[in-house]
């Protein structure tokens, strides 16, 4: 009984998720990323390079409102380097006693601050595509950290007869292929303090780590918790079926 | 009962499935209450409401004699810059057998002239008012409690002084509530 | 045996209130039979399934906040911040999937072995009002997270009801409170959403009265006749309905734990834009058929009638089933036109999940055609027509039948 339930979770699994992968317009590069799988957990380091991507790179047009910057610990950074990174920025607060706003250094209890005011000026500025918010980018978006990689990674020249139209860039992973946003990354946009070389690659696979922790930042947790779900529960169903049989035996069925 | 029920006080059989019933019945109480426990503990402080659960405030701004009012966790924090005068009849007190519970001044402060404590009446909740009452402390308009310099209780309904937060001097002029 | 006890503050209650009397009659004296299937599990689980939701819903809404403004945010910070906000509404969202999943095999096991038939037609009836009230709560309740497919399909599914005819305007600016779906809305279907799961489980507390007024159906769908037939609920189907918990409870946590998004659409990670809709809406997977149902026909009104069509008959097939037997077990022909039924509602539910182009047009009104013609046509002509197997005596007799069967099919 259980493992037919099993199989049968499994194999809808398979049926569904491979037509919804198929209708994107785009071309999806498939990887492994380090928090795929029952066992998968992030990879600490890459999270500090990928958030320094984002601080560095994306951020200038990319909100990231959802991130508060005391859950930062979970990417291996202690306190003080949490109030640290969290001092960098500014943010207005008040009214202070006389009725005015003033800004001051941001704390851990603060939110990563949007580039823009609002969406309208977000659209101003960048030609009226709004640049998403990245906080839930991963979760919102069919395949996940294979698209927003791939997105990162796509940007090429357009096949001969392709008319990118003003404004636009080429993109194999984008549906319809062309995107407004202009290619992010480029080789040593930043510099990594632990001396990884920032290839194009390795700078969308770390950012897209940060984010994919950015979307669900209690995957760690829920699956350290399922595990231990999922063994009580096997050994209550065998219990259970021992008494299963034990009471049935009685009856002529 | 029903004739396809066997006799029920066959003693093996008995014995086997209480065994396996009294096993599996715990085993599933351990199960249920460790299920309780997120809905049991989705009531306590989310993360950011702690992460509020600390305040840092600049004191440099309240002159001699003044008093201001913070917040720290939702509560309305007194934070008084004592007079000479209000520290002197505060430690005069401190023996006084009147005292509804006794405490010297000294044991109430980290630096006599800063006077820190959590503004809630210890009767039921009120918020007692500044500069008033018989003992030149606070005045609660709910049951008329009064309290004294030292913001210890002294004649009403209220059982305790108002409370102290945790707090701590960064610097002369910053404190750290929480 | 009626209900003894020797301890006196259990008699002094039970005198006032007989409640100990009640649970023991219907734990001991009531009479199941003794050939349920695991198919008949489904109930039960549902009931389970039902107060997990109600547990799960009220928790969640000491953290939502009903207003278009605040909703999405304060979903996120149940992910985020609340302590084990996550698992709450994990196990609320895949819940809602674990109910339509559990109640649909329910009602296909009840479709199978004619459970429906006299004298269980009030049963029936009132199981399809749980269906119904089950799916306006899932949909008022897959609109409170206010993503881009909460926007979008509460939008799509208000605009059914302006297909009536004359009143069809207003009635949608009434479901509405304004001239779109917004805030009013919102604070309507969260209202809504909370009242309605009461309901149903008021519903389930006729549905149970019903069934142990007449009794439970059986695979052989044959009626308990003599004391070889039946065992009373505890400890026999006590046990059997723990064990389908925990195997429940174990598919459930795979999904909650392991894939947690899987009935979930990506869009509605996206905040709603009432500007702006996603490329293709689909509802979810439980509505599936009857979206089918809905676009295969090109007539606005058609489609909306057809669809409610599709659950309105079957409220009548009690009467529709000419056939003298109950199981279709014994029902050589009809047997057939059975799996062919389910095979039809899956495929309207996979054209239900593509866009509405080339040959699945055709076949989602293929399939929608077989849906009605299965109820309305071929139900009364099986059933003059068939010659059916010879039914068991009693229950305990088809007990032994099957036995024998099994014993030499191992031999």
């Amino acid at each position: 009984m259980r493992k037919f339930f099993l199989t049968a979770a499994l194999s809808l699994g398979v049926v569904t998720a491979a037509p919804a992968m198929a209708s994107e317009g785009g071309h999806i590069k498939r990887l492994d990323w380090p928090q795929d799988g029952i066992f998968g957990t992030y990879d600490r380091a890459s999270l500090q390079r990928g958030l320094q991507v984002y601080q560095q790179v994306c951020a200038s047009c990319h909100g990231l409102k959802r991130v508060a910057f005391r859950t930062l610990t979970d990417l291996g950074f202690t306190m003080d380097q949490v109030k640290k990174i969290a001092a960098e920025y500014e943010f207005e607060d008040g009214p202070d006693e006389e009725g005015e706003m003033f800004t001051r250094p941001g704390a851990p209890y603060d939110y990563f601050p949007s580039p823009f005011p609002n969406e309208k000026a977000a659209a101003a500025a960048n030609g009226g595509a709004v640049p998403p918010d990245l906080s839930l980018i991963v979760k919102a978006r069919r395949g996940r950290e294979d698209y927003v990689y791939s997105i990162l990674t796509g940007y090429e020249e357009a096949p001969d007869g392709f008319t990118v139209p003003e404004g636009g860039h080429y993109n194999s992973a984008f549906p319809g292929n062309v995107i407004a946003m202009p290619p992010p990354l480029s080789e040593d946009a930043v510099e990594y303090a632990d001396g990884t070389p920032a290839t194009v690659e390795q700078m969308a696979k770390d950012v897209v780590n940060f984010l994919s922790w950015a979307a669900e930042p209690k995957m760690e947790e829920r699956k350290r918790i399922g595990l231990r779900v999922v063994i009580f529960l096997v050994i209550l169903i065998g219990l259970l079926y021992g008494i299963y049989r034990r009471v049935w035996a009685r009856v002529d069925h | 009962m029903a004739a396809t029920n066997p006799d029920e006080s066959k003693g093996e059989g008995v014995e086997r499935r209480d065994f396996l019933t009294i096993a599996t019945t715990a085993f599933a109480g351990v199960g249920i209450a460790g299920a309780a426990w997120p809905f049991i503990d989705q009531m306590n402080p989310s993360a950011d409401v702690l992460a509020l659960s600390s305040a840092e405030i600049d004191i440099s701004g309240i002159p001699v004699g003044q008093e201001i009012t913070a917040t720290w966790r939702g509560k309305p924090i007194f934070i008084r810059h004592r007079t000479e005068e209000e520290i002197a009849k505060a430690r005069a007190d401190d023996n006084n057998p009147d005292l509804i519970d006794p405490e010297t001044d000294a044991a109430r402060v980290q630096r006599p002239e800063w006077l820190i404590v959590i503004g809630i009446c210890t009767h039921l909740g009120c918020i007692p008012l500044r500069y008033q009452g018989d003992y030149g402390g606070w005045f609660c308009p709910c049951h008329g409690s009064h309290y004294d310099t030292a913001a210890r209780i002294r004649k009403g309904p209220a059982p305790k002084n108002l409370y102290l937060p945790p707090y701590k001097f960064l610097s002369d002029t910053l404190i750290k509530i929480g | 045996m009626a209900f003894q006890t020797n301890s006196k503050i259990v008699k002094w209650i039970d005198r006032r209130l007989p409640i100990f009397s009640m649970m023991h009659h219907e734990l001991y004296e009531y009479q199941v039979p003794k050939n349920l299937n695991w198919w008949y599990t489904f109930g039960s689980l549902a009931g389970i399934i039902l107060m997990l939701q109600i547990i799960t819903g009220v928790v969640l809404v000491m953290h939502y906040t009903p207003n278009t403004e605040l909703a999405f945010d304060s979903v996120e910070k149940i992910m985020r911040d609340v302590n084990y906000g996550w698992l709450m509404r994990y196990m609320h969202a895949n819940g809602a999937s674990m109910f339509f999943i559990a109640v649909y095999i329910h009602i296909f096991r009840g479709l199978y072995y004619g459970s429906y038939k006299q004298p269980r037609e009030l049963i029936w009836m009132i199981g399809l009002v749980i269906l119904l009230l089950m799916m306006a709560t899932a949909f008022m309740g897959y609109v409170l997270p206010w993503g881009q497919m909460s926007f979008w399909g509460a939008t799509v599914i208000t605009n059914l009801f302006s297909a009536f005819p004359v009143i069809g305007e207003a009635l949608v600016t009434w479901l509405w409170g304004g001239f779109t779906v917004g805030n009013p809305t919102l604070n309507r279907f969260f209202s809504l959403h909370y009242l309605l799961p009461f309901v149903i489980l008021g519903a389930v507390v006729v549905h149970l009265w019903a069934l142990h007024t007449s009794g439970s159906n059986n695979p052989a769908g044959v009626e308990i006749k003599g004391k070889k037939d039946w065992i009373p609920f505890q400890p026999y189907y006590t046990a059997k309905d723990m064990l389908g918990f925990a195997v429940f409870a174990l598919v459930f946590s795979i999904f909650i734990f392991y894939s947690p998004d899987f009935f979930g659409e990506p869009d509605n990670y996206i905040p709603a834009n009432p500007l702006k809709t996603p490329p293709h809406i689909v509802p979810e997977w439980y509505f599936l058929p009857f979206y089918a149902i809905l676009r295969a026909v090109p007539d606005k009104l058609g489609g909306v009638l057809l669809m409610f069509g599709a659950i309105l008959v079957l409220f009548v097939i009690p009467w529709l089933d000419t056939s003298k037997v109950r199981s279709a077990r014994f029902r050589p022909v009809y047997k057939w036109w059975f799996w062919v039924l389910v095979f039809d509602c899956l495929v309207l539910g996979y054209v239900g999940s593509q866009p509405p182009e080339g040959a699945l047009i055709l076949i989602g009104r293929l399939a929608t055609a077989y849906y009605f013609l299965h109820f309305l046509v071929i139900m009364p002509l099986v059933g003059w027509f068939e010659k059916p197997l010879p039914v068991p005596a009693s229950i305990h007799d088809a007990v032994l039948a099957d036995k024998k069967a099994k014993e030499s099919a191992d031999a």
